[in-house]
């Protein structure tokens, strides 16, 4: 992990002193995390239920308004506990 | 966590001006990312909670963060820790959650290539995206520290293991996940993370593709590979949108 990721930081700066990165390529590599995590929770929250889609929109909510990661994941959790509950 | 890597004549003006790199820029460095370091903190005592939680003691936490200094690509591996732990998958799924280092680098490069090897590569060790962030609008408004994103660096790596360590200690202090819905915390955090990349509708088309793929692959095939296939379809559905 530490190895590739640092492969990542360094072969950006090391890349461009040798060749040019085309627009499209500069926008795809752009969109990988957020693509990333969307694979991740997309088919985690298709297989749970509606506790968990409620409880998913209000750590989206929160994660919104406060741009806070760990506030989001306080919320979500207490909402779940209470969605689960109900 | 802003990817923007737009070129200026200005900027390769500037780059042409010298750059020190010296202990006073580590030092403003870090003073100037103290406040972005503590949120990264919360961040972290997040990632220490979840690390615990599937099973990292915390010396493993603490030296992962020490070594990776990748938030999303960390909590993406305590996402897949199982025993025994899936080195391809994590391997595999981190290289490539992280190429967007590759853009973050290349934007440096008109000003480090000003520094020595060491100065350079030594510095981008310590690339976040929040201090990567502030050095390029250091660097941009025509500042030569080039040792900046070092110290900035330096502060949210020493945040980052503190708050990874007081995370994993107490999340180890919890006992069954479930019972306080500590299970759904780690989805929260990624729909945290995935608010904060999303950089208005042209997002949509790559997510979408992201999302159908990884639903589609999860149904299909064994293990985790789904995660990477959908962001790579994420990723092919944005070249073509721009290629096109």
């Amino acid at each position: 992990m530490s190895a590739v990721t640092y492969i990542t930081k360094a072969g950006g700066l090391w890349l461009l002193s040798r060749i040019e990165v085309p627009e499209y390529a500069e926008a795809g590599l752009a969109v990988l995390p957020g693509a990333i995590i969307v694979s991740i929770v997309g088919p985690e929250l298709a297989r749970a239920g509606p506790p968990e889609w409620g409880a998913g929109a209000v750590a989206l909510l929160v994660a919104w308004r406060t741009e806070n990661v760990l506030l989001a994941l306080v919320s979500g959790v207490a909402a779940v506990l209470l969605f689960r509950g109900v | 966590m802003s990817t923007e890597t737009s070129d200026s004549p200005t900027e390769s003006e500037r780059a042409d001006r010298t750059m020190h790199f010296s202990m006073t820029g580590v030092r403003e460095g870090f003073i100037e990312c103290i406040p972005i370091a503590l949120s990264v903190a919360g961040y972290g005592i997040a990632f220490g909670v979840l690390a615990a939680q599937a099973g990292v003691t915390v010396a493993e936490a603490a030296f992962m963060s020490a070594t990776v200094l990748a938030g999303a690509a960390q909590l993406i591996a305590i996402e897949l820790w199982a025993h025994p732990i899936p080195v391809g998958t994590i391997v595999a799924t981190t290289f490539i959650v992280n190429l967007r280092y590759v853009l973050m680098g290349a934007a440096l490069q008109p000003w480090f290539s000003r520094l020595s090897p060491l100065q350079s590569y030594g510095s981008v060790f310590f690339t976040a995206d929040e201090n990567w962030a502030l050095t390029m609008g250091e660097f941009r408004s025509g500042s030569r520290r080039g040792a900046f994103l070092l110290g900035s660096g330096l502060a949210i790596w020493i945040f980052w293991i503190s708050a990874t360590v007081v995370g994993a200690v107490s999340g180890a202090a919890i006992g069954d996940p479930a019972r306080y819905g500590l299970d759904f915390a780690l989805t929260a955090v990624f729909i945290a993370i995935a608010v904060e990349l999303w950089d208005g509708r042209s997002r949509l088309l790559p997510w979408v593709a992201a999302f159908g793929v990884a639903i589609g692959a999860a149904s299909v095939l064994p293990g985790r590979w789904y995660i990477l296939l959908g962001g790579l379809a994420g990723c092919f559905a944005e070249v073509v949108r721009v290629a096109a």
